[in-house]
């Protein structure tokens, strides 16, 4: 029913690392790139991962892709270590939920 | 205050209105539990995707930090040849899990028969790059559940964000504006029929004065 494969889409010297780990990859070099990539690719895939360097400049098309189920479009760190994208997506969704950052404001 | 319906004053439409309040308070009532309740399985959830990314994201970050290194030692065509043609693929078990009628991902890395770990030549490259490539194999789990349980918050948060405004609705709009209009049309009811008393008490005067 849905499709059993994962995809990474970033930089082409880092997505090689995927390939030989069995996924299929994408190299894009640039945000727009990547949301082409993503667009065309979306229906093929269950996970798409996409590294925060690209992701950090495609928030509104991450956003669509958050309403359904599949495919799940998740950003990963790239190479040059995490920018904190993804623990600001978790921290946005508690806000988004709870109304304030009830969980997480002690720490870090 | 809130404002009035506009309806006309009648008993039939009184009744249809309690009816329908009697409705807007169950039905509020029960999407309050919902909402308690999905807070609470989000706040676990939150809890389970941040542990879960934080360890990703290290494990991770050192991993490609090695490649990229690796990268460096040799030619760029080396590694591209080497990693050309992979000696395996994970496949993804994909089903549609359900938390609170929430319609969510459920993913688990389907075991398959091992292949070659390393599709290339130990002669080749160095060895920094057997390390990362083990290293993304092995995370590749870890991912696909991250990425399971960071979408399962995704859209817990936003159907939580939808409910909350329903609950509102209810709450402060139409509950307030039903109440205020069964209050209107009972008090004009009673006035009619205060009136006709009266009406017929003068009517009743007039006729034992003749």
């Amino acid at each position: 029913m849905y499709s059993d494969k994962l995809a990474v889409i970033g930089d082409k010297d880092i997505v090689l690392a995927f390939k030989a780990a069995g996924m299929d990859v994408f190299a894009a070099s640039n945000a727009s790139q990547a949301e082409e990539i993503l667009k065309k690719q979306a229906k093929n895939y269950c996970v798409i991962f996409i590294t925060e360097d690209l992701a950090v400049n495609m928030a509104e098309t991450l956003d669509k892709y958050k309403r359904k189920a599949y495919p799940t479009v998740i950003p990963i760190p790239s190479s040059s270590g995490s920018t904190g994208l993804g623990m600001a997506g978790i921290k946005a969704d508690v806000e988004r939920a709870v109304g304030t950052d009830i969980l997480f404001n002690k720490e870090d | 205050m809130a404002e009035r319906l506009n309806v006309n004053p009648t008993r039939m439409e009184l009744r249809n209105l309690k009816r329908r309040l009697a409705t807007a308070v169950k039905g509020h009532k029960m999407l309050k539990d919902k909402s308690d309740e999905m807070v609470r399985r989000f706040v676990e959830l939150a809890k389970e995707n941040r542990r879960l990314r934080r360890e990703v994201e290290e494990e991770l970050a050192e991993a490609l930090r090695g490649f990229a290194l690796a990268r460096s030692c040799c030619e760029d065509y080396v590694i591209e040849e080497a990693l050309a043609m992979p000696s395996k693929r994970i496949r993804v078990q994909a089903d549609a899990g359900n938390v609170m009628s929430v319609v969510v991902p459920d993913m688990k890395i389907k075991e398959e028969e091992e292949g070659e770990a390393f599709p290339y030549s130990f002669a080749q490259v160095t060895a920094q790059l057997d390390e990362s490539i083990a290293t993304v194999t092995k995370l590749s789990a870890k991912l696909v559940q991250l990425a399971a349980v960071e979408k399962t918050c995704n859209m817990l948060a936003i159907e939580i964000e939808k409910n909350r405004r329903r609950v509102n609705a209810l709450e402060y709009v139409m509950i307030p504006q039903t109440e205020e209009t069964i209050r209107y049309i009972t008090m004009k009811l009673d006035e009619n029929e205060r009136s006709a008393t009266v009406r017929l008490m003068k009517v009743k005067n007039m006729i034992e004065d003749k």
